[in-house]
């Protein structure tokens, strides 16, 4: 099937250094998938479950957690929890019959170095294999493009990952 | 406190299929201690049933909100805020709150969204124990305050089986045979007098085998 697929990278502030030094341009011509999109947190251990869930909701096929190695993170467990609720996110989608291979999580070292990108073109390969995500709101190509046109990168979702939970008095979805 | 766990999505989303609004309800009380359905597990139960049904083509809306305590009056009755917002309920509490919700609002539709387990307590990060079964007559003056009832795999009341063996219970390696904690425990505070007496035929009554249990204080009750 051809299709581009739609990679989240959540990564921390420390995987993520390549990405800022070299710019969209620079991760394009080393390889970077063109479906892929940084999301920089501070710390792989500020993911919430639930960010890696609405990625999926917002349209993701494949998502990538970029950690600090387990026993060198700035936060000292940080990429750890990371790797836990990546792990929590995997048994949910095998609950729903959906790829678990959907999501991975990463441990690289800070600073540049090509499995950052190889990580995302695994994951690209990987999705292009699977297919779209059978969450994928089944719209018309006309009403996909306003959204996409919308759809700002990088800088969106890392809002997102640090946003505040349930406002008192319920939010509705 | 109790100690609850997440049905499986696809149970939930199975619950919920004729639903298209969905009021998912979380607890701060126990649940939310356990992890199981606080104000987080809330927003990522909420995520997984719109994603389940995605992918099942069916639409649904959610609503997402957590009460102080859902096994109290004044709290389900503040449900009345989202009057006409939703088809059915899916209560994150443990079974109390499910009930009294289908206790007091008897034309709503409300669903469990977890398995409501024992009464228990943290042993370590993400793990949690056993440790009362409520059985509503309590020895834990006699056994230095470890529980037979709950922690013995056969409630045994005058001492270990013989299935104990080095301090383990043949159930499981990993369980311990509480009556050799509770020997160990009263010979080192110097009570093991206590293992003397001799436990009788117990009642069990009070642990809910003479039908469901109520508590009256008089001196509360208005």
């Amino acid at each position: 099937m051809s299709f581009t697929p739609d990679i989240q990278i959540f990564c921390c502030h420390y995987t993520s250094q390549q990405a800022i030094a070299e710019g969209a341009d620079g991760l394009k011509e080393d390889g970077l998938p063109a479906g892929a999109t940084i999301n920089r947190l501070p710390c792989s251990g500020k993911l919430r479950v639930s960010t890696l869930l609405k990625a999926f909701e917002d349209g993701a096929d494949g998502v990538c957690v970029v950690g600090c190695p387990a026993d060198k993170c700035h936060n000292v467990t940080g990429s750890q929890r990371a790797a836990h609720r990546v792990l929590a996110v995997k048994k949910a989608l095998a609950e729903l019959g959906v790829e678990e291979e959907r999501i991975e999580m990463h441990h690289l070292e800070r600073g540049f170095h090509p499995e950052f990108i190889d990580a995302a073109v695994a994951m690209n390969e990987r999705v292009m294999g699977f297919g779209p995500s059978p969450f994928k709101d089944e719209e018309t190509p006309a009403e996909k493009a306003p959204k996409k046109a919308a759809k700002k990168p990088a800088k969106k979702a890392t809002t997102k990952a640090g946003k505040k939970p349930a406002k008192k008095g319920g939010k509705k979805k | 406190m109790i100690i609850a766990e997440r049905k499986p999505v696809d149970e939930i989303v199975e619950m919920v299929a004729d639903a298209k609004r969905v009021l998912v309800l979380g607890c701060r009380g126990c649940v939310s201690v356990c992890s199981a359905g606080g104000e987080r597990e809330v927003e990522i139960l909420a995520s997984l049933l719109r994603l389940g049904c995605k992918k099942k083509g069916q639409k649904i809306e959610t609503i997402e909100a957590t009460m102080v305590r859902q096994c109290d009056k004044e709290y389900i009755e503040a449900i009345d805020q989202w009057n006409g917002q939703y088809d059915a309920i899916v209560s994150m509490a443990c079974g109390v709150g499910v009930n009294f919700i289908a206790n007091l609002r008897p034309n709503d539709i409300v669903y469990p969204g977890v398995n409501t387990g024992c009464f228990g307590g943290s042993a370590e990060q993400g793990v949690w124990t056993e440790q009362c079964a409520g059985c509503g007559n309590c020895v834990l003056h006699l056994t230095g305050g470890l529980c037979p009832v709950a922690r013995c795999a056969k409630s045994l009341m005058n001492g270990p089986c013989g299935g104990s063996q080095n301090g383990e219970c043949e159930i499981n390696k990993d369980v311990p045979c509480i009556w050799q904690a509770i020997h160990d425990r009263l010979t080192r505070t110097g009570r093991r007098a206590d293992l003397d007496k001799v436990a009788p035929i117990r009642d069990w009554s009070s642990a809910g085998h003479g039908g469901p249990r109520k508590v009256v204080r008089d001196d509360l009750t208005v």
